[in-house]
């Protein structure tokens, strides 16, 4: 028998997958357990794997082409089986065809049934509608926001048609329905601050030479992910100056003792979990209508990769030893690069760090990695003069911004858990304790 | 074109189809000698005779039975009941022999019948014979119904009934004998499931047949001094409707009220509503609306029972639900 692949949850959050690669093409011969494509999700670029033995009968989708969550792959089967019924669909880019030839193809029958009983099957009454009740509710899924408005059928029509969004519309007939005439008399351009400005928008781009480039499932991660977070956590900011000439000293002094090579990013991961440690309310979620403070800090690191960015867990970090967490950072870069890196060691952070000293950048704000409370931006370690027993004498100093969810935690609380984080860099000792 | 009274056209009709073919007879009480209870077959006795225009004693199971036994045999039979509140008391000859034969004989035997006589309420007759039965007639596989609103549809709507091979209830009116109207010359013959657009309208589809199409018209000529325009539209036969020119007005007005003499529950407005609803669902602007008797029997009081008919009033309240004007 037959079986159709679809695509599968590669990640928590992906809703489609981009073919990256196909291994097989119609026709092969495939064993369970054989990696027949890779997918590119909205984290990494994942393997599916078969768990049936067959021919690959048909594949639906092309390299490049993003199927939807249980959309369909291919069918594996035996050679020459009829699988016609299963071709016909759901699946991502034949769906509109498909359903709009049904739609043909029922508006034919209905006629030639129109000739032969006119009202109703004397045998069975209305089975000849089926067909016409299951397009209506593929309609009504295609406009599910509006579902709960109340609105004549027609009035729904008219909107759908004009392309008017039923909750701009206010309705006047009875319980707020929205009527034919609440259509008629709807001022489109009042309702549409929206579309006019981008429209505005448009009209300033340069018309010039340009470069179009197609938003990559990661873009997309990033892009939704982060809009919302900035635009639905109320962020607030602290930056602490923090004097690094012990976590200098210290870092060369371990660095002597061969195949030991720790970084500042470690020391600043290491004090970061063990103060989250003691910090609970920093390390907590926003979870809707409770705040979940988390037993166990698990600190995300940001890595930035060709087309943005991931971010990689190093899981109980407040309980790793510096080289520990250096290795795991170093080993989550190599596989960011080789978009190697499995979702599930992207997953579960409690609190997140982003890096940019290395660029130099002196301080920064990060936005919060959803479901965290709070992100810490890390600037550069800058020489500067410091005021030292009453004479100026040169220094080491980093700056660290936490952008936090001032729903979550004060500003009080912030201070708090920075003022820890700074005592256990300027002793980087305490954090052996 | 001729103005007639009701009951002239439907005389005129059964003295037609009685002349072109002699197998017709036409049984009933009072019909012969007495010239018809509400004088529709005045003269007719005289101008064919005993052996085709035939008194009954009043016994409706007995004279329905007979005319479908004659039926069977080869005659074409015209039962005239006094009123269709009697033809309960035969209605056994009707629903189970006339209605059933032709299905149960595989095809063998048809029976083509017309039963006749006034339907509903005729005034202040109480509640044993004020009922409307279209819709009881109508839910029977193997009969047909009609129900003329004027003299016009009634003369041709006959003509096809009488000349048809199966059974065929007609009904027709006490209170609309004597109306009046133009009756095209001629051979007119109006066939079943073809409705009338009896008023054109853009704002509110009326569906009315019946004595109900007149309190229709009434409500629409008041309709139209606020403003609105309804369609009226007299399906004319009730069994098999013309659900496709209901269908068309509504996609047209977006609205519809249905009117009906008969009780609401399982009642011809039920069916209505419910076609219209699967064949006109994205055009709808408002839930159909009925305006019919309630689910009670008719009053005797004359105050009662103005309340329990069908008005223009209460037609006019529903065409304001549906257009949303109140």
């Amino acid at each position: 028998m037959a079986i159709l692949i679809d695509m599968p949850k590669l990640s928590d959050t992906m809703e489609e997958g981009v073919i990256a690669k196909w291994n097989v093409k119609e026709g092969d011969q495939v064993n369970s357990g054989d990696i027949i494509a890779e997918v590119e999700t909205d984290k990494a670029t994942m393997d599916v794997e078969v768990f049936d033995s067959g021919t690959i009968l048909k594949i639906f989708a092309k390299e490049g082409e993003a199927v939807p969550l249980g959309g369909k792959m291919a069918i594996i089967g035996e050679e020459g089986e009829d699988i016609s019924s299963m071709l016909d669909g759901d699946s991502g880019s034949e769906k509109k065809e498909s359903s709009e030839k049904k739609k043909e193809e029922s508006k034919s029958e209905q006629k030639e049934d129109k000739k032969e009983s006119k009202d109703f099957d004397p045998l069975f009454g209305d089975i000849e509608k089926d067909e016409a009740s299951s397009q209506e509710k593929e309609k009504e899924e295609s406009s599910s926001d509006d579902s709960r408005l109340k609105a004549s059928p027609l009035a729904r029509k008219m909107a759908e048609k004009e392309g008017i969004k039923l909750s701009d519309v206010n309705g006047s007939g009875p319980n707020g329905r929205i009527i034919k005439r609440d259509i008629e008399q709807f001022d489109k351009s009042a309702s549409k601050p929206a579309a006019a400005s981008k429209s505005a928008d448009s009209s300033k781009v340069v018309a010039g030479a340009h470069e179009d480039t197609p938003i990559s499932q990661m873009r997309k991660a990033i892009a939704r992910r982060l809009s919302e977070s900035k635009f639905t956590n109320p962020h607030f900011y602290e930056t602490i100056d923090i004097d690094m000439k012990q976590a200098i000293a210290a870092r060369a002094q371990l660095n002597e003792l061969p195949d030991v090579k720790i970084s500042f990013n470690d020391f600043v991961v290491k004090a970061a979990a063990v103060a989250l440690s003691q910090h609970p309310k920093v390390n907590s979620s926003w979870m809707g209508d409770f705040i979940r403070q988390y037993n166990e800090v698990h600190v995300a690191v940001a890595v930035a990769v060709p087309d943005g960015l991931v971010t990689p867990v190093v899981r109980n970090a407040d309980k790793l030893g510096l080289s520990a967490i250096g290795e795991q950072v170093k080993t989550f870069a190599q596989k960011a690069k080789d978009k190697k890196l499995q979702p599930d060691e992207m997953e579960g952070s409690t609190f997140t760090i982003s890096n940019l000293g290395m660029f130099g950048i002196e301080e920064f704000t990060a936005i919060i990695n959803p479901p965290n409370a709070c992100i810490m931006a890390v600037g550069a370690i800058r020489d500067v003069p410091v005021v030292e027993n009453g004479t100026v004498v040169p220094g080491k100093r980093m700056k660290v911004t936490l952008s936090s969810d001032h729903r979550i935690v004060d500003g009080a609380s912030a201070a708090e858990f920075l003022q820890t984080f700074r005592k256990l860099l300027e002793n980087p000792m305490n954090m052996l304790l | 074109m001729a103005v007639l009274q009701f009951r002239e056209a439907i005389r005129e009709a059964l003295t037609e189809e009685m002349q072109r073919d002699e197998k017709i007879i036409l049984m009933g009480e009072e019909v012969a000698e007495y010239d018809g209870a509400y004088k529709v077959t005045q003269g007719m006795y005289k101008e064919f005779g005993g052996k085709r225009i035939i008194d009954t004693p009043i016994s409706e199971l007995g004279f329905a039975g007979i005319g479908v036994g004659a039926a069977m045999n080869g005659l074409r039979p015209i039962i005239e009941f006094m009123t269709f509140n009697f033809a309960v008391v035969g209605i056994d000859q009707i629903i189970n022999n006339a209605a059933k034969l032709r299905h149960m004989s595989g095809g063998q035997i048809s029976i083509p019948i017309v039963f006749r006589g006034p339907n509903a309420s005729g005034g202040q007759l109480a509640a044993t014979h004020s009922v409307a039965y279209e819709t009881i007639y109508a839910h029977i596989p193997g009969l047909k119904v009609m129900y003329p609103s004027e003299p016009g549809d009634a003369k041709g709507m006959l003509k096809t009934a009488i000349r048809d091979n199966d059974p065929v209830i007609f009904l027709e009116s006490e209170q609309m004998y004597g109306m009046k109207g133009e009756v095209p010359d001629g051979e007119n013959l109006i066939p079943f499931g073809k409705g009338k657009i009896k008023r054109e309208g853009s704002d509110v589809t009326i569906v009315a047949h019946g004595k109900m199409y007149h309190v229709a018209k009434q409500a629409a000529e008041q309709l139209a001094k606020d403003g609105v325009e309804a369609e009226i539209i007299d399906p004319r036969t009730i069994k098999p409707l013309d659900i496709e020119m209901i269908v068309e007005s509504v996609k047209k007005t977006n609205r519809c009220v249905v009117v009906d003499e008969t009780h609401p529950f399982c009642g011809f407005s039920a069916e209505v509503g419910f076609l219209i609803q699967r064949e006109a669902f994205d055009y709808l602007d408002a839930p159909v609306q009925r305006v019919t008797i309630p689910d009670v029997p008719a009053p005797f009081a004359k105050n009662l029972l103005e309340l329990w008919l069908p008005s223009p009033k209460q037609v006019i309240e529903a065409v304001k639900t549906v257009t949303y004007r109140n």
